[in-house]
Parts: structure tokens; sequence; C-alpha cells
């Protein structure tokens, strides 16, 4: 076991302030930061502002926003309140997306980051599954999983986390390869240290900025991938959710299209918040971005 | 004298390809006892790197070892089973690398980087640990060390890196080190003291020391025997001082005219001899000695058979014309290409 933490909250680590500096002196990491903050605000609040389940009939059907102060977004054509379900939602589609995207970030970065440090067979072995996966197109694929094992929280998240993955593997791979060879990996060799270690302590670390760039992106396309899920009616029946909102409001979008409008406008600016803090993250953690700067 | 601490006998490094292997490195022996510093130097090409890394059991596919023996302290490490070597590399041997940028971390501390070493191979607290660690860091003269400990490598010049290196090449006190160019990355006024600081901790630890380069000034101050390699093969090894006063073979002579000199005996700044040609490739090596044909005195004979190995004053030197050439006029070789 190592003993040596990666993240060292020494006042000499310059690096660390430095980073955080550098993402917030940039609009896409600023704007993503906050928009992100404010989900997750969303989400934490909602169980405070809106205690009732946000699938119960609250009032008269179709109220139009502003309509009625009580329920400032108003109600969908079954009369439930459609602020509460974009609050409930917010959690059910925070959840399923970091869960899924740690599902695919773990399968993803052990897949990328054997493949690349043993070459030979085991990447050969790796890879071609790899390509398996890739030559299914993983929209389908996580429907067809779903569809099989019916539609729930654990299933969904499990569904879109074991087909996400592919690309990040490749991603790790060609990281890896690139310090496989290198010095670093060599002079810890010669030091005597053993594979696991060298992956864990000496490589991984270093693949750092684009892992963590791209789970910020598989958070956002797990979000997409759950709400496409939800709006086909595949999403879990007993929980609310942004793409299932969608789905609903889809009967009456040409008189009531609001009911299906709010939700989405959610759904956009979640992807749009990760998808900028993605865009600050790649640049912060750039050493070369600093002259773009 | 004491035993040697590492005995290399009949080590040959080559590469596979397509079923063959192409030799680099061939028949090489040799051996340092602890204290002792030895070194190898070449022409690029000539195999010593190979040799270096061959020595901790890192040649990489599709690199082949074989030979007699790598004994290190007793102990053959050739077809020794990766577990076993892991053990035995940093601990008992290890080595410093031509770039301390690269060969270092970036994300850990260096302190964090002393102290992994410790832990792989020792059963000790991380306490003890870090005490050793900032122990090392005095002893390889980083200044401050308990502050410089919590620093990461980029906040460190070239030199104090390779200090950092040379720290965790030492943290178990290995009886073997190797060096493969330490200071060729490094600052002219900065490698004289990286130079000297291996001296001071091999005389304290008895360290054996196999220093690769290819730089004869080097050599000159800081070995104590000298191994020349040429396309793979020994050509000469002999006392260091014994070698820089009277060069037997022609080649270790050609190295020795093509060094620039401060100085130097003439005020009169002459032009710098060369040795004319190229180290033969791997794949068309002559049949006799492998330096015939860049020679200034081979015969018809140096191309027919490889010259052995023959006792020479403090070492040996593998060249047919040895004798003649002592004989005839010893000056006369001092320049070898006019």
């Amino acid at each position: 076991m190592s003993l040596i933490t990666l993240a060292a909250p020494t006042p000499h680590a310059a690096p660390r302030s430095g980073f955080l500096w550098r993402l917030l002196r940039r609009p896409s990491g600023v704007v993503g930061l906050l928009l992100l903050a404010a989900i997750i605000a969303v989400a934490a609040s909602a169980p405070l502002l809106y205690p009732d389940d946000p699938l119960d009939m609250v009032a008269q059907p179709f109220l139009w926003p502003g309509q009625d102060a009580a329920y400032p977004l108003g109600t969908d054509m079954m009369g439930r309140d459609i602020a509460s379900g974009i609050f409930h939602g917010a959690r059910v589609s925070l959840l399923i997306g970091a869960v899924a995207a740690s599902v695919s970030l773990l399968i993803g970065t052990a897949t990328g980051a054997l493949a690349g440090y043993y070459g030979g067979r085991t990447d050969a072995a790796l890879m071609r599954v790899t390509e398996l996966f890739q030559t299914i197109p993983p929209f389908l694929f996580a429907l067809a999983i779903v569809a099989i094992l019916q539609p729930s929280i654990p299933t969904i998240t499990l569904a879109i986390g074991i087909t996400a993955w592919p690309s990040l593997a490749r991603l790790v791979r060609a990281e890896v390869l690139k310090l496989r060879n290198g010095e670093l990996v060599q002079a810890s060799i010669a030091l005597g240290a053993g594979d696991l270690r060298i992956i864990v302590l000496h490589i991984l670390p270093n693949t750092l900025a684009p892992i963590i760039v791209s789970a910020s992106i598989l958070v956002a396309s797990a979000i997409l991938t759950e709400s496409s899920l939800a709006f086909l009616g595949l999403g879990d029946p007993n929980v609310v959710s942004w793409g299932g909102m969608v789905g609903a409001g889809r009967e009456v979008l040409r008189t009531d299209w609001y009911i299906a409008t709010l939700p989405g406008l959610a759904i956009v600016v979640a992807v749009l918040a990760l998808n900028l803090l993605g865009d600050g993250l790649n640049d912060a953690l750039d050493p070369k971005g600093e002259r773009r700067a | 004298m004491s035993e040697p601490v590492l005995q290399v006998r009949r080590l040959n490094v080559g590469f596979a390809s397509r079923g063959r292997v192409t030799p680099a490195v061939r028949d090489l022996s040799f051996s340092v006892k602890a204290g002792e510093t030895l070194a190898i130097v070449g022409e690029s090409g000539s195999g010593k790197s190979l040799t270096a890394f061959a020595l901790l059991g890192l040649v990489p596919p599709p690199g082949v070892v074989s030979g007699e023996a790598i004994a290190l302290e007793g102990r053959n490490l050739i077809g020794l089973p990766e577990k076993r070597l892991r053990e035995v590399r940093g601990a008992r041997i290890a080595m410093i690398f031509q770039e301390p940028m690269t060969a270092l971390n970036p994300v850990l501390t260096i302190g964090e980087q002393i102290m992994e070493v410790i832990l792989e191979h020792e059963r000790v607290s991380p306490r003890a640990a870090k005490a050793r660690a900032l122990e090392l860091l005095a002893q390889v003269r980083i200044p401050d060390a308990e502050r410089r400990f919590h620093d990461y490598p980029h906040r460190l010049s070239g030199g104090m890196r390779q200090r950092v290196v040379i720290a965790m090449a030492l943290a178990c006190a290995p009886a073997v080190l190797v060096a493969d160019e330490p200071t060729t990355a490094l600052d002219v006024t900065i490698q004289a003291q990286i130079l000297d600081l291996i001296d001071t901790l091999k005389r304290e630890h008895g360290t054996a020391v196999v220093l690769i380069t290819h730089d004869l000034g080097v050599v000159a101050e800081h070995a104590d025997r000298v191994l020349v390699l040429y396309a793979g093969r020994k050509v000469e090894e002999r006392a260091a001082r014994d070698l820089f006063a009277a060069p037997l073979h022609p080649y270790t002579r050609g190295l020795i005219a093509a060094r620039p000199r401060l100085g130097g005996r003439g005020a009169v700044r002459a032009r710098l001899t060369e040795i004319p040609g190229t180290v033969p490739g791997l794949a068309a090596m002559p049949d006799g000695c492998a330096f015939a044909p860049r020679c200034p005195v081979a015969e018809a004979a140096c191309t027919l058979a490889l010259p052995p190995l023959v006792p020479a004053g403090t070492g040996s030197v593998a060249c047919l014309r040895v004798g003649d050439i002592h004989a005839a006029e010893p000056e006369r070789l001092s320049v070898v290409h006019a």
C-alpha cells in the first residue's frame, strides 16, 4: 500500500492553487463552474423546497408559467408541478451522470492503462474488446441493456456506464504508451518499483489532465443519454427525470410547449455547464495553454 | 584487495529480429570492486549504454541478454526472474540516468519520491523513511533539506534534480551504482560538482561505480579504471592513469587525440585530430578487428582474425599490432591521423 497521498495540501503545493486560479481566469471555467454549482444547489434544495412527491397531482393541469404564483413554472397535463419536477429531476440527472461516468472512468482507465503499459498480447486483446464495444452505437447498446434489464436507476446507470468507456480507454492507452517508454518509468524500474506501483504512482497521475477533462464530458453525455432513454419511455417510472418530462410534454408540444421546453432547458444548461467546465479544465491543465491565455 | 562486488563474464547483448540475433555487445567481461570507479567509454553505438541497461536487467525487447554471468555480490542476475530482479534493483544495484528532468515524477514531491524507494525495499515506518530521506537530501548537499523535501521537481534546477536522483539511487545503500552519462544534460560547472559528489558518496559508502560516458575528461578525473568499448567489444581496459599516460590500442589513442584541450602543452592551437570513418554497422561487422578499416596501423593480418585480449600492464588490450607499435616508436602514434 502506498502511504503517500497524491493530494498533498502542503504550503508548497503551488501547482494546485495555481491550477484553480488558472481555471477561474477563464470565462468558460468560471461560467461552467457557476452553472454546475447552481444545478447542484437546485438538486440539494429539492427535498426542502418541494418535500412532496413531484409525481403527485397538485393543481389543475395546463397551468402556464406565471398563471398561478404557487406554481411559478406551471403544471403539466396531469396537474404535476413542473418546478418540483425540475428540482427533483436534477437529483436524478446528477446522480446518474456522476455514477455512470465513474463506472466508465473506472473501466476505461483500467483498460487503457493495462493495454498501454503491458502492450503485446494484453494490449491486442483489450483493444479488440474495446473495438467490439465501439462497433455498437453506444446509445442503442444502452437502450438494449435497459430494455432487457427493466428500467430502474441502477440498471440505467450501469447501461450508460458500460457503454461509454471505449473512447476513454483509447485516450488513456495513448497517454500511457507515451509515458511507458519514457525515462521516468525506466528510472522507476531501475529503482525496483513494481508494475502496479509504477502505474498507480507514476503513470496515472501524469495522465490525469486528459482524464479529468473527459470525465466532465462523460458526465454530460451520461445526462444526455439518461434523458434520451427517459424520453423514449425507458426511464425509471418511479422517479421524475428531465428526459421523461420532455417525453411526456411532447404530446402537447403544439399547444402547451412550455411543458417540454422547461425541462429541456434544464438539460441544455446542465450539459452546457459540464462542457464549459471541461473546456476550462482543458485549458487550465495544459501547461502550454499559459501562453494563449 | 577485496573481492569484486560486480563481476561480468562473457556478456552478450543482441537484438532479435526475424529469428536472428544481431549482436551489439559481445563477450564482454569486467569486474568492479567496492569503492572503485570503472569507466566504460566509447562512441555512440559502441554498446556502452546497452551494457548499463543489461546490468540491471533493463534491456527491452527485442533485446536479448545472454552470457556466463552478471554476478552481483555472488548472485547471477542473468536469467533471474523479474520478481527477484525487482528486489535487487534499487536495493543492491541502482542507476542514474542522463536526464534528471524526465527521471523524476512531476506530480510527487522529491521527498515523497525518495521515501517511495525506501518503502519499496525495506520494512520501515513512513516516519523512519522520512528521516532517512531527509538525511539523504543532506548527504547529496541539498541546502535546506527540510524545506526542499516538500518541493516538486519543477522547482529545482537541473543540478539539484540530479542530486535528488542520486539520493534516490543511494537510498538503500546499493553495492553498485551505474551512472549512464550522469552529467551530459548539465551545465559544465554543475557537471564537476555532481561528479565530485558521486566520488565523495562512493568513498563514504564503499559503493562500486560503473560510469558510462563518452567524455574522456570526466574519465581522467574520476575513474580508477577505464574500459574502452569499440563496436560492442572491449578493446582495452587498464588503470586510468596508465591508459592516459600510454594508451595502447590505436582506437584509444585516437579517442585521446580527438579530445579538445584547454591550454595544453603547446600554446599553439592545433587542429583536433579525428578518427576517420564511422563505427561499422551491427549487421556488417568485419571478420577481423572491427577497428581495422579505420586504423592507421592496420595490416593484412588485422582483417583476418579477431585479435585476442592479451594482458598489458595493469590490464589488457586487444590489438595485434600493439607489440610492434610499442617497440617501434610510441610517440609516432600519439597523432593517429595527421
